[in-house]
């Protein structure tokens, strides 16, 4: 059997070569960086007009990792290009002719690409935290305090896990086009829309991004019936994750290059 | 070693290989011919584990591909000249497939060096030409210095120099005792550099049989003749105990004699002669006669509609056919 260690190395190889996977990275990182404290400078100009109920529940741990909202968009597109680019560039039929074992070529693939957009995550989720708080002034909430290490180590894991979903996704598609004309208006319009209304919230609770996102709440909000709690929420997204990554291998098995 | 046992893909009801056995031997270039549509390209897929058969096998040194631990040490392929990723550059393109294979990255260099790549070894691949494209999938061939090389059409889209370049290179890695199976659909490509020919059409083996017998078997040399007087030029002939057909168009053949001894035969009965000519048919022509009931695209000459007589048909392309082969 081929070695894993030599997949590793290859794949490695295969991400830091191309311009696509540092400017995907960068961008998630800057985007929810740069959103999350334009959001938290904004909070906190205009703490004093909000209702009582809005500053009891305020949730300065939230609001500073606010920007994955846009961010995790191009974390997707990192997800999406890392096995997209396999498909049509063509190279997929080269690397398989390299390692005809399947299972662990996409495995290789999607562990180091997936290592690399969990560390991403976490350093985007704990600058977007740090920088915020600072921006909140007053309001601000430390890493100390109840529950919020685990709201802000798992925005990082939410970001990562966000990218291996859509490296799933892309290996079934076989294509970036297809693969990001599903997802972005699904992450970005679909899910959102759903979660905001009270009929079909019941659903889209369960979507992976409205429920890998529980886990940057530190405090409860009381206006949505959402019936599980954070660490649930990131199981259902694992398990997203774990459905599709498994349907690629299966699929990639079976399938002609 | 090559050996295909029964190897068939199906399409949906398209068959595209057909119970396709044969073998493929070291030390010696084998052609692999078809016309296009044949089933060539599928079959190299199956080969090296892309593309799953229907049917039958493929044993690499009596392996299946798949259980190759790193395969670029056993065969190298050339398959599709652009399976690179155009933003990486030529030597990074070539070391992840190194490195998957566990194979020295100073390989890596040695490859390019040996297409010609070298000076352009650290630019993007997409900038390439076709021809650069080819050389750069010949060097990921050839990075795990195999024992066995597979090129699918490999002369498409050089030029001449590039054409005779790897007509050379097939030859050298042949005689250093490699295996070496290269496709084609031109049978004058495979004259040049194959000792073996494995012919097939619709996916069907044609024919298996070394390039020189092949020549020997299907180059009929003849002699034609030409004359005002023909019924007598035909009785003397046959006379001299040679055998001559006569041929619609006014002339006669005859396979067994050398013009020379014609020319005088006739001299000798002061007959005049228009023609005296010696004829060889074609490899080509071998060829397609071979093939001409399994071609999948015909180009139809229909008289009624060929506006100008002059110029030759355009082929139409899918005509009495319900399906492209897919890849094909």
């Amino acid at each position: 059997m081929a070695s894993v260690p030599a997949v590793l190395t290859s794949e490695w190889t295969k991400i830091r070569t191309v311009a696509s996977t540092i400017w995907t990275l960068l961008i998630a990182l800057v985007v929810t960086v740069a959103m999350s404290a334009g959001l938290c400078a904004l909070m906190k100009s205009n703490f004093s007009d909000l209702s009582e109920k809005d500053k009891l529940t305020f949730d300065p741990t939230a609001i500073s990792m606010s920007g994955m909202v846009l961010g995790q968009l191009a974390m997707i597109v990192f997800g999406v290009l890392v096995v997209g680019n396999e498909y049509s560039s063509g190279m997929i039929r080269t690397s398989l002719a390299a390692v005809p074992q399947r299972t662990t070529f996409l495995l290789s693939k999607i562990a180091v690409a997936g290592v690399l957009a969990l560390v991403v995550g976490q350093i985007t989720a704990f600058c977007s935290f740090f920088l915020g708080q600072a921006l909140l002034g007053d309001h601000r909430t430390t890493l100390g305090s109840e529950n919020v290490l685990r709201a802000v180590a798992g925005g990082g894991l939410y970001m990562g896990l966000i990218g291996i979903f859509a490296m799933g996704v892309a290996s079934i598609l076989r294509s970036s086009m297809l693969s990001l004309g599903i997802l972005m208006p699904l992450f970005f319009l679909v899910s959102p829309i759903l979660n905001s209304v009270s009929q079909t919230q019941k659903i889209a609770q369960y979507l992976p991004d409205q429920a890998g996102q529980k886990i940057t709440q530190v405090v409860t909000d009381t206006s949505s019936d959402v019936s599980y709690g954070p660490w649930a929420g990131l199981a259902i997204l694992v398990g997203w994750v774990v459905l599709f990554v498994i349907g690629a291998l299966i699929l990639l098995r079976k399938r002609d290059a | 070693m090559i050996e295909l046992e029964g190897l068939t893909k199906r399409y949906g009801d398209k068959t595209a290989v057909d119970q396709l056995s044969f073998q493929v031997r070291p030390g010696m270039v084998t052609g692999f011919l078809g016309p296009n549509g044949a089933g060539k390209s599928t079959t190299m897929r199956m080969m090296i584990g892309l593309d799953n058969p229907t049917g039958g096998s493929v044993r690499i040194d009596g392996k299946h591909y798949r259980d190759l631990a790193e395969p670029l040490k056993y065969i190298g392929a050339l398959l599709d000249a652009k399976a690179m990723h155009g933003g990486r550059s030529a030597y990074n393109n070539l070391l992840c497939l190194a490195q998957s294979n566990r194979i020295p990255t100073s390989r890596v260099s040695e490859v390019l060096d040996t297409v010609g790549l070298a000076p352009v070894a650290k630019k993007k691949s997409k900038g390439f030409s076709l021809g650069m494209g080819q050389r750069l999938g010949i060097a990921s061939a050839l990075l795990g210095n195999p024992e066995i090389l597979m090129f699918d059409e490999p002369v498409n889209g050089l030029d001449p120099e590039g054409i005779h370049w790897i007509r050379n290179l097939m030859k050298r890695l042949a005689s250093e005792g490699r295996t070496i199976f290269v496709s084609s659909h031109l049978m004058s490509e495979m004259a040049l550099t194959a000792d073996h020919l494995i012919v097939i059409g619709q996916g069907k083996l044609l024919a298996d049989t070394s390039m020189a017998d092949f020549i020997q078997q299907n180059s009929r040399s003849y002699v034609r003749l030409r004359s005002p007087q023909q019924e007598r030029l035909r009785d003397i002939i046959t006379e001299a105990g040679i055998t001559a057909v006569s041929v619609g168009d006014g002339s006669i053949e005859v396979d067994s004699a050398t013009s020379e001894q014609l020319g005088e035969l006739a001299a000798g009965h002061q007959i005049v002669l228009h023609e005296l000519s010696p004829q060889r048919a074609s490899l080509e022509e071998a060829f397609m006669q071979m093939t001409a009931g399994s071609v999948e695209y015909h180009a139809h000459s229909d008289d009624s509609e060929a506006a100008d007589p002059g110029l030759p048909p355009a082929p139409r392309w899918g005509q009495g056919s319900t399906k492209k082969n897919k890849g094909a």
